[in-house]
C-alpha cells in the first residue's frame, strides 16, 4: 500500500514540477520565472526525499539538504543579479 | 499499530500531494505576479509540510526522523525569505501590484 | 607569532560566552546527527575540529550574538509559538486552496500597512517571516517598524492576524 502511496505522491510532485516549468516558460516578467524556478527547486527536494523512502537508500537525504541550501543560495544570488544587472534582451518589467 | 501508522502516512501524504497540486495550478491561473506568490507559498508550506509528516510517521524514530525533520525547519526558514527577496526586488525594480482595493493609498514606497 | 595572533584570534569569544557555546553545541550536535558516526575516534576528533573552524569563522564575522544564537528564547519557539502557527498555517491553506480551485476566482487584492510593537531586529524578522509563512498574505517590505503587507483576500482578517502574531511574539521576547 505505502509504496502505491509512494509513487502516487512522486507523480503528483512531477505534475507540480510540470506547472511551475509551464509558468516558467510563459512568465511575462523576470520575477514570475524566478518564482517558478524556486518552487522547481522546492518540489526536487520533496522528489528527493519521497525517492529515498521508494528506494530505501538513507544517504539520498543528505542530497536533499544540499539541494535545499544550493536553491536558496541559488535565489538570494540571482537576485542581487538582477538588481545591479540585466536579463540580455529581456527587461525586467 | 503499523497499519494504523501506513493509513496515517498515506493520509498526510494523499493531502500533501493534493495541495501540491493545487499550488501549481494556482501558479499558473492566478493573474499577476504578487497573487502567484502565494500559490508558491502553498506549495512550500502545506505541500512540503505534509509530505514530510508521512514519511516521517513512515521512517520511526531514527536518524531518519531527524534529518527529514531538519530538512523541514530550513525549509520553513529560507522559502519566506527568498520569497520576501522576491517581492522587494520587484518592488525596487517599479513592478507594481493590480489591487481590487485601494487601501492605505498614502504609503507609497520609501524609495 | 604575535602578529599572527592578533590577525587571526577570534574575537568576541569571551564577551559572548553564552551565544559561543550555545552555536557550538548545536554545531556539535547537528555534525553528530547527520554524519551518523558516533565510534571511530578519528572521525569524531575531524568533526569536532570542523565545528570549530566553524565557530572560528563565524567570530571573524562577527555573526555570534543574540541573533546569530539566539539562546534568550530558550524553547519557547517550539512550545508555544510553533503549534499556534501551525494551525494558522492549515487554516489559512484551505482557504487560499478554496479560493485558487473556485471556478471565479474571488480575488480582492489589497495592500495594508501592519504597525508592528517589535523592539528588536529579532522580533520583527520573525514576525516577517511568519505572515510571509502564512498563505494569503506575503510581507513585501519593512520599513522602520511598519510591515507592508499584500493580502490576497482576506481585508480585515489580514491585520487580525498580523496584530495577533505580533502579541504573540513580543511574549516571546519578553518571556511571559
Amino acid at each position: 500500500m505505502i509504496t502505491t502511496m509512494l509513487t502516487a505522491t512522486s507523480i503528483a510532485i512531477l505534475t507540480t514540477m510540470t506547472l511551475a516549468l509551464i509558468r516558467a516558460m510563459l512568465g511575462p516578467t523576470v520575477f514570475d520565472r524566478v518564482l517558478a524556478l524556486n518552487m522547481f527547486g522546492t518540489k526536487t527536494v520533496l522528489l528527493i526525499c519521497v525517492v529515498d523512502f521508494m528506494s530505501g537508500r538513507d544517504d539520498f537525504l543528505d542530497l536533499a539538504l544540499l539541494y535545499s541550501l544550493m536553491n536558496f543560495i541559488g535565489m538570494v544570488a540571482l537576485l542581487r543579479f538582477t538588481e545591479h544587472g540585466s536579463f540580455g534582451e529581456e527587461t525586467v518589467t | 499499530m503499523t497499519l494504523v501508522l501506513d493509513v496515517l502516512s498515506c493520509l498526510f501524504l494523499l493531502v500533501g500531494s493534493i495541495f501540491s497540486i493545487t499550488g501549481g495550478i494556482g501558479i499558473l491561473r492566478l493573474p499577476e505576479f504578487f497573487s502567484r506568490m502565494h500559490a508558491g507559498g502553498i506549495t512550500d508550506t502545506m505541500g512540503a509540510g505534509m509530505i514530510m509528516t508521512g514519511l516521517v510517521l513512515q521512517s520511526g524514530f531514527t536518524l531518519v526522523t531527524f534529518k527529514l525533520v531538519a530538512i523541514l525547519f530550513f525549509l520553513g526558514i529560507t522559502s519566506p525569505s527568498s520569497c520576501h527577496a522576491l517581492a522587494k526586488s520587484a518592488l525596487t525594480h517599479g513592478l507594481q501590484p493590480i489591487l481590487d482595493h485601494e487601501t492605505n493609498t498614502e504609503e507609497s514606497s520609501p524609495e | 607569532m604575535r602578529i599572527f595572533w592578533r590577525e587571526f584570534a577570534p574575537q568576541g569569544l569571551e564577551t559572548n560566552l553564552k551565544y559561543s557555546l550555545t552555536l557550538g553545541a548545536a554545531l556539535v550536535m547537528n555534525w553528530l546527527c547527520w554524519s551518523g558516526h558516533f565510534e571511530s575516534p578519528f572521525l569524531l576528533t575531524l568533526g569536532l575540529l570542523s565545528c570549530l573552524v566553524c565557530l572560528w569563522i563565524s567570530s571573524r564575522m562577527k555573526i555570534i550574538d543574540e541573533e546569530g544564537a539566539p539562546i534568550q528564547l530558550g524553547i519557547r519557539p517550539f512550545t508555544r509559538y510553533a503549534p499556534w502557527l501551525i494551525k494558522e498555517i492549515v487554516r489559512s491553506n484551505f482557504e487560499v486552496a478554496g479560493i485558487i480551485l473556485s471556478r471565479q476566482m474571488k480575488l480582492q487584492r489589497n495592500m495594508v500597512t501592519v504597525p508592528t510593537r517589535q523592539k528588536t531586529e529579532l522580533g520583527r524578522v520573525i514576525l516577517a517571516n511568519s505572515i510571509t509563512l502564512t498563505p494569503g498574505t506575503v510581507a513585501v517590505q519593512v520599513v522602520g517598524s511598519k510591515i507592508r503587507v499584500h493580502a490576497l483576500s482576506l481585508e480585515d482578517a489580514a491585520e487580525d492576524l498580523s496584530g495577533e502574531m505580533d502579541a504573540r511574539i513580543e511574549q516571546l521576547e519578553c518571556g511571559g
